[in-house]
């Protein structure tokens, strides 16, 4: 008698799906890699150092966990959340109190902090073991940018709550703005862009005006806060990582003494 | 801070005191069954002609912590000294603590042989952590460090510690080992394996843990909601989210366009330069210190001082006002510091050359008054440009250090380096500028918004 595992895996749709034998033997498991679409951004082997939890801390891996838990959590929470004045800070509330399994908000908020000291300490044992040498030094450059949409992933997502908190955070956050050298209006040199002693650069036309777009955090802050962490900012992070792995492979794999 | 009752404070607190010393008692009892049963106990001292171990000192700190657990459940945990406390907020100010922090790490780094030893590393650890747990009996600590989105940070920081000692340690015997003509440990194991299982397992194993731990972290910790969004009633302090915390404090000491814009600028411009200015081949896949000393500490000064003490700063002893306050001090929102800070151009004109700072008559030409402001700052303008253009080739010619890397580095990427390496210290010079000298503006115009 067949177990019923075996007429599972001996039936046309499974293997149509996953088209290698159970990867028990050592011809296996390089076809499982080579053939798994999600598998086959690994090598087929890899050097014993390279996986050795001591020298990678596992962090880029660990990073990319938590984006992807952010991912999952973060498009549940949108179909509970609106962007609005009247209703975000609602919405948050009756998460916390209404929803059933209350953990999602948690979860992400949590997730994110935890990403964005996991971005930093792999950055860090980058830096401690050199990897950023050639021939790697695109990737640690496309790295800082991740870091740094990390970052911006965070602080966006920090105003959605709406309450207390978040807008006063972003408040200060996006003063800074305000004083961008010629395109704040509080910046040095701003002054100097004007025709005809029309200033060209006003609260309403300046740097902190586009990044709130209003000249104070408003609603149109909250519109486009959230287009930016849904949307926009993931899209580039996505995109980037796709290159980041590709060109860990195409860079020969983690680093190693020459 | 609205204190309570301290009695109902520590009976609130006591049952996770508890477990935190307990948790901490077990942590050592783990490592004193280890190092027993691996052979790697080592005497320690002796007692009367008994050998201590090291095994037995850890077993006896842990018994020493699980009393403390008991103390804790009881609902009297040990608490710190009063006198303590009173010392440390009395000692803390800024200059204490960003000098301090710098004394101690580059101590850390001079004495690292030292610092890397498991048993030196571990009983650091072990002090952290109890003090800490004293600490939690103190209202005003435990209402700052216990506050949802610190605790995060409170994390970052042991991580960064034990992830900074993991590098060290490593580096060490590297070094040792180089120093012998013998090869980084990682290039000892050559073999390579194969992905699926080795890899594949492991990364299941820790998204398995992960998801665990955020699970349990989701339970325990509810995330922060404050009252709705008003735009009229500013909280105060009014802080930026944790991680650009760094960037406020700098904001007491140069203006926005400096503190927000241009300096972190700098900071994502310096970090993707870092692989074109670091020619050094050597240091690439292993970790070591002596083969890169020089981007070693850079990196370190940068990034453990620079970005994440000042963030632990802003987080924890910035309160009301943007003020000062010591980690066992309540945050009194009238505390009231005095600030007499004085632009060196008043020093300049004022108290050097004892006249009037040059002030343009009232009708004249915007040029003119160009001219006039120019003059009056003209003291800050030649100190910023000596810095940055005269400084690098004077290193060159004076430092044999900087004129090796001039000559393997060439022109561009020289002044480059020299003057990422300038823009990063300018912040621990106007630091010191205005702890000893009260400085407040190298230069300042306010006419236009320029103020150094
Ligand atoms: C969203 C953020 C990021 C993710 C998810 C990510 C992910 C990864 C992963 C999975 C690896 C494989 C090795 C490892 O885990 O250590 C890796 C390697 C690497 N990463 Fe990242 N990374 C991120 C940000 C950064 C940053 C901020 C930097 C540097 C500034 C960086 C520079 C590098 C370099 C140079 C390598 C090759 C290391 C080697 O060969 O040893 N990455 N990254």
């Amino acid at each position: 008698m067949a177990s019923l595992g075996e007429i599972i895996r001996e039936s046309q749709i499974w293997k149509s799906v996953i088209r290698h034998p159970m990867p028990v033997d050592r011809r296996n498991r390089v076809v499982v890699m080579l053939t798994n679409f999600f598998l086959h951004l690994h090598p087929v082997s890899i050097k014993k150092q390279g996986i050795a939890l001591s020298y990678t801390w596992c962090m880029g891996g660990v990073t990319f966990f938590l984006f992807l838990v952010e991912t999952i959590t973060g498009v549940l929470l949108m179909f509970y959340y609106r962007p609005t004045l009247e209703w975000a800070y609602n919405d948050i509330l009756a998460l916390r109190d209404v929803t059933s399994l209350g953990l999602l908000r948690e979860i992400h908020r949590w997730g994110a902090h935890a990403m964005v000291i996991t971005v930093w300490l792999h950055m860090y044992r980058v830096f401690l073991t050199g990897s950023y040498k050639p021939p790697r030094e695109f990737n640690w450059v496309v790295g800082v940018i991740l870091l740094l949409l990390t970052l911006l992933m965070s602080f966006t997502g920090y105003l959605l709550p709406w309450d207390q908190l978040a807008i006063w955070a972003i408040t200060v956050g996006s003063n800074m703005a305000r004083a961008t050298p010629f395109l704040g209006y509080e910046g040095p040199g701003a002054q100097l862009l004007s025709v005809d002693g029309i200033d060209m650069i006003t609260n309403a036309s300046d740097a902190r005006f586009g990044l709130l777009g209003a000249r104070f955090v408003g609603e149109e802050t909250l519109n486009r806060f959230y287009v930016l962490h849904c949307i926009a900012i993931p899209l580039g992070v996505a995109l980037l990582l796709a290159i980041h792995f590709w060109r860990v492979r195409k860079d020969g794999g983690i680093s190693a003494p020459m | 801070m609205h204190h309570i009752d301290q009695d109902l404070f520590l009976g609130k607190v006591s049952g996770f005191l508890g477990g935190y010393f307990l948790f901490v008692a077990v942590m050592n009892a783990v490592a004193a069954f280890y190092l027993w049963r691996t052979g790697r106990s080592k005497e320690l001292f002796r007692v009367g002609g008994l050998p201590v171990t090291t095994a037995l000192f850890w077993l006896a700190i842990a018994m020493i912590l699980t009393i403390a657990s008991a103390f804790a459940f009881g609902g009297t945990p040990w608490g710190m000294p009063l006198v303590l406390m009173d010392f440390a907020d009395w000692l803390m100010s800024p200059v204490v603590y960003t000098v301090g922090s710098l004394a101690v790490l580059s101590l850390m780094f001079v004495a690292r042989d030292f610092f890397v030893r498991p048993f030196v590393a571990w009983s650091g650890l072990n002090i952290a952590l109890f003090l800490m747990g004293l600490s939690m009996t103190d209202q005003d600590f435990y209402s700052i460090v216990g506050k949802p989105d610190n605790v995060p940070i409170v994390g970052m920081v042991f991580l960064l510690g034990y992830f900074t000692w993991l590098g060290a340690y490593k580096a060490v015997i590297n070094d040792r080992r180089i120093a012998n003509g013998e090869e980084p440990l990682e290039a000892l194991d050559k073999e390579k394996v194969l992905v699926w299982p080795d890899l594949v397992y492991t990364e299941l194993i820790c998204m398995v843990a992960l998801t665990a731990l955020l699970i349990v972290w989701a339970i325990v910790l509810k995330a922060p909601l404050e009252e709705p969004a008003s735009a009229v009633k500013t909280p105060n302090p009014s802080k930026a989210p944790w991680y650009f915390l760094g960037l406020q404090e700098m904001l007491v000491y140069y203006d926005p366009w400096m503190a927000g814009v241009v300096l972190p600028s700098m900071v994502v411009f310096g970090l993707m330069a870092i692989p074109f200015l670091d020619f050094n081949k050597k240091g690439n896949g292993y970790y070591t210190i002596a083969d890169r000393k020089f981007a070693y500490v850079t990196f370190q000064f940068g990034f453990l001082v620079l970005w994440v003490t000042l963030i632990v700063m802003g987080t924890f002893l910035r309160g009301p006002n943007w003020n000062f306050f010591g980690p066992y001090e309540a945050w009194d929102p009238h505390k009231v510091v005095a600030l007499n800070n004085v632009d060196l151009s008043e020093y300049f004109w004022i108290s050097a050359l004892g006249q009037a700072r040059p002030k343009a008559p009232s009708d004249a030409s915007t040029a003119v008054q160009l001219g006039y402001i120019l003059l009056r700052e003209s003291p800050g303008i030649v100190l910023l440009l000596l810095y940055l253009g005269a400084l690098p080739p004077a290193l060159v010619l004076y430092s044999r250090f900087f004129r090796d890397l001039f000559v393997r580095m060439g022109f561009l990427r020289y002044m480059v380096l020299s003057n990422l390496l300038l823009m990063m210290m300018l912040l621990p010079i106007k630091m010191v500028a205005r702890w000893t000298v009260n400085m407040k503006y190298f230069i300042a115009i306010p006419e236009y918004f320029l103020n150094f």
